[in-house]
């Protein structure tokens, strides 16, 4: 084998793990491209960086959104790809407020050689979790690729949904609380220990779930009180909370002994160093609720089957707008956020 | 016996007050005291201590972090090993850690082979699942090294080799100790270290030095109750080692781990990254394991990687004064400007270890106001 020539200006995989890295990298090349200084009148649209776009129609928004998976392993405790792929593009319509789906599109790429009876499980997986979000497939295409070029398989869903009002992820004002609709942390550490093949007695379980059913419940708890809203996925709720502070222009304080974390969850983050705040979550969603309606909205998202973990974990604070404060109990400390892929630690 | 009783924060205000009476009571500002494991800095971020230490008192973080200490042409190796072609594993500090050019990750996006592993268990079964050559790239201090040494003396399988970067603590205490411009006045110990070399370990070093050591856990109450015995200690001139983490540590250490690590590694001098010449502060393996070291088994040329001088950035990395406890993070023009975690100019800033990636990631001292209230009503 030659030696491998050193060079720089390449596509590095921290450029893909939702941290600085990716944001600048969709700065520079991405947004620079298309062009998207100013939005026309009625759209949110990409320089809005949200989970997805919203366009007004009549007196009504058509949000839309799509996303590619990849995943290793493709099989994982609690779910695969294709459950993924679903719940992905389903909770990104319901973070903007379109919890309801006016359909999905699906577009697979596979490697010559991979399993037939995988892709049947892919895709009864799929079939099932669109059942769950009340969604259906409506369009979609198949590629297949030579062995060795693409990793087994990749599945890009989009979605359509509308809904009268957007919620954006930067509507945060100081005094607002921060809710989580559940535990976190549980998908990340799932997969990091089945890709490093950590040896656990505990089982570690992914919670990839459609949630636009729990988002709809809460947001008729008390329609308007939710001031913003996005689902920690890459990137974790550190990732989310950042962007949330810097676009809202706010300070956050979370209490750390509110933060809900199984203690599973908690024992494999200790184990490898990681905290369960950066890692992502397929089936939860982070929220700024005005302070009078919060605990109408947990009591909410509570009532839901997949909300029963939710909790209050900060507020919001006009003090030190953009950054993210963490109380420990001991004592304060900020949360960053997450740069590059989470390595396991030495020792 | 949970971890959490370790976690009370009601004992740790009450500890923490204990400290602020003990370091108004040295009555000289500041009384700077060093600790030398990654681990103790993590702790003490993770849990935000540092927002509330007497404000006379410097913790200083040491050179405590193994892959931090890595030296250049010792990342060479391994970058030049995976660019020859060979396949690497190591654990995942080690890959974004900069070279004299580029890094394993580096290396990585240029189509090189890199394995990322937990344990060196796990690079024992990667080599039985190939007959490629592959080659464990070790880093780690007795701690980790120790469980090389038991996987090694199991027999490796025939493809597997080791390359070894692993480093000794107790001789760089001495370096740090006898620097010009030091203001230690006393160590807190590493507690799983010694649970290997035992307490004992760190008896000559007070003799010789003068200086007091605490062997700390790493729990926020073990750290607190460790800095109030080293104050006290240092405010009573009372120059000795003191074992604070029992439950784990014991005067002669493992004796079993112990014959295993110098079965296999003995001590060599060797350039720690930004410090100094540490004599038998590097682990290599002893010449009966030379059919598995790396550095024997493959011609390593390190030579064409490093044609280029070091980058104006690199120039102006302090990392070596953060390590040796002369400057903080705050001190490097660099700092959270050219020198991120993703883009590391300095290897304090790869490893979750290093003290600039810490700092980076909990805000060393920030200015955020007392934890008080709930929800900040």
């Amino acid at each position: 084998m030659p030696l491998l020539p050193v060079t720089d200006e390449r596509i590095m995989l921290k450029h893909g793990a939702g941290g600085r890295a990716m944001r600048r990298l969709i700065h520079d090349a991405v947004l620079d491209a298309f062009h998207t200084d100013v939005e026309p009148a009625g759209v949110i649209g990409l320089s809005a960086l949200d989970d997805g776009a919203a366009i007004r129609i009549g007196d009504r928004w058509l949000v839309l959104t799509t996303d590619s998976h990849v995943i290793q392993p493709p099989f994982f405790p609690g779910g695969d790809i294709g459950r993924l792929a679903i719940c992905g593009t389903v909770n990104d319509l319901a973070m903007m407020g379109a919890t309801e789906v006016l359909g999905l599109t699906c577009s697979v790429i596979i490697e010559e050689g991979f399993p037939r009876r995988d892709l049947d499980r892919i895709l009864a997986s799929m079939r099932a979790a669109c059942q769950e979000a009340g969604a259906t497939v409506v369009t979609g295409d198949t590629k297949v690729m030579g062995k060795g070029e693409i990793d087994g398989i990749v599945i890009n869903t989009a979605g359509v949904g509308m809904t009268a009002h957007v919620i954006t992820d930067r509507g945060l004002l100081p005094g607002d609380r921060i809710l989580v609709t559940g535990t976190l942390g549980d998908h990340g550490m799932a997969v990091m220990a089945t890709r490093h093949g950590l040896a656990l007695e505990a089982v570690l379980v992914s919670d990839v779930a459609p949630i636009n059913g729990l988002i709809r419940a809460a947001i008729d708890a008390d329609p308007g009180a939710i001031t913003a809203m996005k689902d920690p996925t890459r990137g974790g709720v550190a990732g989310v909370l950042h962007e949330m502070a810097a676009k809202g222009r706010v300070g956050i304080v979370i209490d750390d002994s509110a933060v809900p974390v199984r203690q599973t969850t908690r024992g494999v983050s200790e184990l490898v160093g990681i905290d369960p705040l950066l890692v992502a979550n397929e089936g939860k969603a982070v929220m700024a609720v005005r302070a009078d309606a919060a605990e109408c909205v947990l009591a909410a998202l509570r009532a839901h089957p997949l909300g029963t973990d939710a909790a209050i974990i900060g507020v919001c604070v006009a003090d030190h707008p953009g950054l993210v404060v963490l109380d420990t109990g001991f004592g304060r400390r900020l949360i960053t956020e997450p740069d590059g892929e989470l390595l396991p630690r030495i020792c | 016996m949970t971890p959490l009783e370790f976690r009370d924060p009601v004992r740790a205000r009450a500890l923490n007050d204990a400290l602020a009476r003990v370091v108004s009571e040295i009555g000289r500002a500041p009384v700077a005291v060093m600790h030398v494991c990654g681990s103790h800095e993590q702790a003490i971020a993770r849990f935000g201590l540092r927002s509330v230490f007497p404000r006379g008192l410097d913790v200083i973080m040491g050179p405590g972090c193994p892959v931090c200490v890595t030296d250049q042409p010792e990342i060479d190796e391994g970058v030049a090993l995976a660019r020859q072609g060979v396949r690497v594993a190591t654990y995942g500090d080690m890959l974004r850690v900069p070279g004299t050019a580029g890094s394993l990750a580096d290396a990585q996006a240029d189509g090189a082979h890199i394995d990322i592993v937990y344990s060196v268990a796990q690079a024992v079964d990667l080599a039985r699942e190939t007959e490629e050559e592959l080659v464990f790239f070790a880093t780690g201090f007795e701690t980790t090294a120790v469980t090389t040494a038991a996987v090694i003396v199991q027999g490796l399988p025939a493809n597997l080799s080791v390359l070894s970067a692993h480093k000794y603590i107790p001789p760089v205490m001495e370096i740090v100790a006898e620097m010009p411009g030091t203001r230690v006045e006393g160590f807190l110990a590493a507690g799983h270290a010694a649970t290997i070399t035992g307490s004992r370990v760190f008896e000559s070093f007070v003799a010789r030095h003068h200086l007091p050591v605490v062997v700390a856990g790493f729990e926020p109450l073990d750290i607190l109750a460790a800095l109030v015995k080293l104050t006290e200690m240092i405010r009573d001139s009372v120059a000795d080692v003191v074992n604070l983490f029992p439950r784990c540590v014991t005067p002669d250490g493992n004796r079993r781990a112990l014959d295993l690590l110098w079965q296999v590694f003995q001590p060599v001098g060797g350039r720690w990254r930004g410090i100094a010449h540490v004599p038998n502060g590097n682990l290599r393996l002893r010449d009966e394991w030379a059919h598995i070291d790396a550095r024997r088994r493959f011609a390593i040329d390190t030579a064409a990687l490093r044609s280029g001088a070091p980058s104006t950035l690199a120039r102006q990395c302090i990392c070596g004064n953060i390590m040796s406890g002369i400057a903080s993070p705050g001190d490097c023009a660099l700092f959270g400007n050219a020198c991120m975690p993703d883009t590391p100019v300095g290897a304090c800033m790869v490893s979750s270890e290093g003290t600039c990636r810490i700092w980076h990631e909990y805000g060393g001292i920030p200015e955020l106001g007392e934890p008080t209230c709930r929800f900040c009503q």
